[in-house]
């Protein structure tokens, strides 16, 4: 703090203190680690917003998201063409939703997003078997995905289109008290 | 957002909206798509991209009609029909619904909640207005606005559907002009809480900022009025600033990045707990340290008698010796109100100029202000976390839970995100099984037995505890004893220096006894447990939660006994000038070799076991990091530190530096010897737990045993800010009177003291009207879960009604499709030319 920085101007960055749950000091330290990924690609210089996005294999590759089976689906959700090619609006976008400071109801907005592989809005029995084999791999027999599959729809689902909208799965995650600490990844 | 719909004539669904809608219709078009290449040779279905044009329900595309009798809602590889009951559901995702029939679904307002950026801001217009208004004034049911589906928060999306681009136009302008009618704070939460993409709300916030500043350059508003939003504007640069720093200071960010990296957020809880405790300590140590240790250094005592000891023996250990006349002990801190150096210190009266500083009332206020603030910290973040974790109902929905949210998205390290997926699947499994299992009643042999067994092993800890603690009981009370003698008897060989180097490792015979038995016993509690059948590992853990605490709360209660019972009520038998020295030093010693031990047990118990296993044993695991336990010892460290503060005001400072140390040393002996675990830990609940336990069990008695001391004992004559009064409470009422004696006005506030603070009759009144309070708070809440329990019918309710107007619609269109099949015939064949 104190040092001048020439990356973003005061304005820039009261407006992303503002608008995300992160404070000067970790917007600055996330545009060195957006640098990071592609330093050929991403100006030092933001003060006249340069549109550059990342594409998606660059930013799976960070140690925080590298091993994590939702990787593809986390950059896709954030990013504005749904291909996973991340701003760095998008970028820090990402990482303030999925910080400690988000609340619930943004996080369930997002989590939905990224268990709904299809993208058509509902969390079907296809997006809930693709959601199982990344979580699970090996673990479990087909016989075996299928029934969870069944069982889990047949919980969350309140109005009974056996698919689940966004209302049946917040108010799912609504009785689930670790969403909070699991969804969540420090940056 | 809804468009218009009109059953009988056109059927125009507004969706030109966002792109992101489009991504809605085209997995439909898709799926339609699909269907139809598969299921329908007979006719060429034309098939059109774009859903977007109005189709009437009328024209009776041929494509379309036949499209009308082989449509699935589902994929083909979805079947229910082999479900056990013939029900509503069966029958309406067997049914063939029309494409009209789905781009109404598709665009019905609860379908579109979150994804539409016309449905957010809508929606957040809403929020924005309920706020406002709650802001003003209470808001009536009125208010609420009409929605076809009633949801618990009220204000979801309007059915009115007017033309749609407009509207979203004019929401957006009304959006705006709602924020900047909130409060900065309201606005900067609002905003955060969006889930619109950055750069929207960016966009957003730009439009209010200028609306801001446009209206008010362009007002007549008087300077002041100015000049206020200035100054806001500053004290909010101020602030972010302020927020900045603290963030900086963030303690060891990165190593909790990293433990939560490799070991998940089980573990991660623990260390996050000891930054928690030392930050109660900073706490404690700033206002001590600022109210009595800084002014008794600085300023000086009349009477001030430092007698030095020249030779160090075991000082750091048992904090005799050089220590016991030092600030670190009650004893050191004076009873007179200090002076300014120099400044009329041979005259007794105090002098009108100068800084008098009334060390006897600071002493007592600083410590209950220092405990009332710690017990208004605690008990707030303990109902913040409660309300947090612990849900009502949590008897639904298990399964879908665990596969939403039982991925810790911290991990980072392959081994452990692998270990993580073979959890995962393994509490899957066994969630499974047990949905599926019938009721299967063991046998009543069976069950006897595992009564038996678990009686068998509750008596057996409980034994021990007892045991232990006559054992403390008795030892302690036999080197008292042996003290006596000592004092009583020989005073000759004090010039030894042998003898006066064992006499010192005395003292510390019973802290470590009571350290080794905090040390072993939990182990033989977990050998007891491990014999011992459970349903699941949460009972588990809560079963050896209970019987440690059993344990340490019986030892310490036996250890305050013997320091307020024994050695405070007939201090002379020792031959104490000062026994509350005495019993600070005490605590520093327990503080010490509590933290010695915690050494040991890191050092034999992960390091050696680890070496052990994988050399003798040839074992590949790695010894798992046993969170409860190590939770326990720090509350147990913590407890020790409250009961201290009174006696040693300095000994928070002790605590900081035990829970710096103990950090790294438990977070490098964790990334070498230890692996992640392999049961399920619920990090959320297990931290409330703790809190909880630290707030009750542990403050709650260091508290009580506090105000027990300062309300009954009598303190010493010849050290501390209190000698010569009845109790330590006497020093507020000796002020009270001394205020009265200057100033006869204040007389009232003597007679104020008598009967409100030393009445118990008052004090049982307020505790009265306290519980009541929570009984009232307590029946709201069962009120409301009934509430909640009224609102979950209602949403299926919702559903049916939901279902039966889509049947409805369908039954509608057949009907119609029934009565021209002329037309469908005759266009067919025009088409199939």
């Amino acid at each position: 703090m104190g040092n001048k920085q020439t990356i973003f101007t005061d304005e820039q960055l009261d407006a992303y203190q503002d608008c995300t749950f992160f404070t000067r000091k970790e917007i600055l330290r996330l545009h060195g680690r957006y640098h990071e990924l592609a330093p050929h690609l991403v100006p030092m210089d933001y003060t006249n917003d340069p549109d550059v996005k990342v594409p998606l294999a660059l930013i799976v590759n960070m140690p925080e998201l590298k091993e994590n089976p939702f990787r593809n689906r986390i950059v896709e959700s954030f990013s504005e063409d749904g291909q996973g090619n991340l701003s760095f609006n998008d970028f820090v976008d990402m990482f303030s939703v999925l910080s400690e400071m988000a609340p619930r109801e943004l996080k369930a907005i997002y989590a939905f997003k990224i268990y709904d592989f299809n993208v058509d809005n509902y969390i079907c029995k296809e997006d809930l078997e693709k959601t199982l084999n990344k979580l699970t791999k090996e673990e479990l027999t087909p016989e075996e995905v299928n029934l969870v599959c069944e069982k889990a729809i047949e919980e969350a689902d309140l109005d009974g289109d056996s698919k689940l909208s966004f209302a049946d799965f917040e108010n799912m995650i609504s009785r689930a008290p670790d969403f909070l600490s699991t969804f969540h990844i420090r940056i | 957002m809804a468009g218009r719909v009109n059953f009988y004539s056109d059927l125009v669904t507004d969706i030109e909206s966002p792109a992101d809608e489009d991504g809605v219709h085209d997995s439909f078009t898709q799926l339609i798509e699909e269907q139809c290449h598969d299921l329908h040779d007979d006719f060429q279905p034309d098939f059109h991209d774009d859903f977007h044009d109005a189709i009437e329900m009328t024209s009776l595309d041929p494509e379309e009609e036949s499209r009308d009798d082989i449509m699935h809602l589902e994929g083909p590889a979805y079947h229910r029909s082999d479900s056990e009951v013939p029900q509503q559901t069966d029958h309406l995702i067997g049914d063939r619904w029309s494409s009209d029939t789905l781009k109404v679904l598709s665009s019905m307002p609860s379908r579109t909640i979150g994804r539409s950026r016309g449905a957010i801001i809508s929606q957040y217009y809403n929020r924005t207005m309920q706020l406002r208004r709650s802001r003003q004034s209470r808001p009536s049911i009125q208010h609420f606005p009409r929605s076809a589906r009633p949801s618990i928060r009220g204000y979801r999306v309007e059915t009115d559907g007017a033309n749609f681009e407009e509207e979203e136009d004019n929401k957006r302008e009304r959006l705006v002009n709602n924020l900047q009618n909130l409060s900065a704070n309201d606005r900067v939460r609002m905003l955060r809480a969006m889930p619109l993409s950055l750069a929207e709300k960016k966009e957003l916030r730009m439009l209010v900022l200028n609306k801001a500043e446009h209206s008010l350059s362009q007002s007549q508003i008087p300077c002041c009025s100015q000049l206020k939003y200035y100054i806001i504007i500053a004290v909010r640069h101020g602030w972010y600033g302020w927020m900045s720093f603290l963030s900086s200071l963030q303690l060891w960010q990165t190593a909790l990045k990293c433990v939560g990296g490799r070991f998940g957020t089980g573990v991660l809880s623990y260390f996050i707990f000891l930054r928690t405790l030392l930050f109660f300590n900073v706490f404690l140590f700033l206002v001590t340290g600022l109210f009595l240790v800084v002014p008794q250094a600085v300023l000086t005592d009349p009477d001030q008698n430092t007698s030095v000891r020249s030779t160090w023996g075991l000082e750091v250990l048992t904090g005799a010796g050089y220590f016991s006349e030092s600030l670190l002990y009650y004893g050191y801190y004076s009873n007179h109100t200090l002076q300014r150096k120099r400044s009329c210190y041979e005259s007794m009266s105090p002098c009108g100029s100068g800084l008098s500083y009334n060390m006897p009332l600071f002493y007592f206020f600083t410590i209950g202000a220092v405990f009332f603030v710690t017990c208004i910290i605690l008990v707030y973040s303990m109902s913040k976390s409660f309300g947090q974790s612990f849900c009502i109902d949590k008897s639904k929905g298990l399964l879908a839970i665990k596969v939403f949210s039982s991925w810790d998205f911290k991990v980072s390290k392959k081994s452990s995100v692998r270990l993580q997926r073979a959890n995962i699947g393994t509490q899957l499994k066994e969630l499974v099984a047990e949905v599926n299992r019938q009721e299967l009643k063991s046998p009543v042999l069976q069950r006897l037995w595992r009564l038996f067994v678990h009686m068998l092993a509750w008596l057996m800890c409980l034994g021990s505890t007892v045991g232990c603690m006559l054992a403390v009981y008795y030892f302690s009370e036999h080197m008292h004893n042996k003290d006596v003698k000592i004092r009583s008897g020989s005073l000759s060989n004090t010039s030894s220096s042998d003898s006066l180097l064992l006499k010192e490792a005395s003292l510390l015979a019973v802290p470590i006894v009571v350290s080794s038995i905090n040390l072993l016993l939990p182990g033989f509690f977990n050998a007891v447990a491990w014999m011992e059948e459970y349903d699941s590992p949460s009972v588990l853990n809560y079963v050896s939660i209970s019987r440690n605490l059993l344990l340490k709360a019986s030892v310490l209660g036996v250890l305050c006994y013997h320091w307020l019972g024994r050695v405070a009520s007939k201090p002379e038998r020792l031959g104490l000038q000062c026994w509350e020295s005495f019993v600070g030093q005490e605590l520093y010693r327990f503080l010490v070799m509590d933290f010695i031990f915690m050494l040991l047990d890191t050092f034999f118990g992960e390091f050696l076991w680890r070496l052990f296993s994988q050399k003798a044993l040839k074992r590949k695991r790695k010894p798992v990091f046993d969170i409860a336990r190590n939770v326990l010892e720090l509350i147990y460290g913590q407890t020790l530190a409250w009961l201290g503060v009174l006696f040693s005001p300095l000994l928070p400072v002790v605590q900081i530096i035990k829970l710096l140390f103990l950090f790294y040393m438990k977070k490098v002996s964790l990334m070498m010897n230890c692996q992640a675990s392999g049961k399920p830990w619920r990090a959320s609940q297990m931290t409330t737990i703790f809190i909880t336990l630290l707030c009750f069990p542990s403050f709650l008695g260091a508290a009580v045993c506090v105000t027990y001391t300062m309300w009954t004992m009598k303190p010493s004559d010849g050290c501390g800010p209190f000698r010569g009064l009845r109790t330590m409470f006497q020093a507020g009422k000796r002020w009270v009177q001394q205020l009265a004696e200057v100033n006869p006005k204040l007389s009232w506030l003597v007679s104020a003291h008598t009967y409100l603070v030393e009445n118990p009759f008052f004090l049982f009144l307020c505790a009265g009207i306290f519980l009541i309070v929570i009984y009232f708070h307590s029946q709201v809440v069962d009120g409301q879960r009934k509430i909640i329990e009224l609102l979950q019918e209602q949403i299926e309710n919702e559903g049916e009604d939901k279902k039966f107007l889509i049947t409805r619609l369908q039954d509608i269109h057949e009907r119609k499709r029934v009565v021209s099949p002329r037309r469908v015939r005759g266009a067919s064949e025009v088409q199939n030319h």
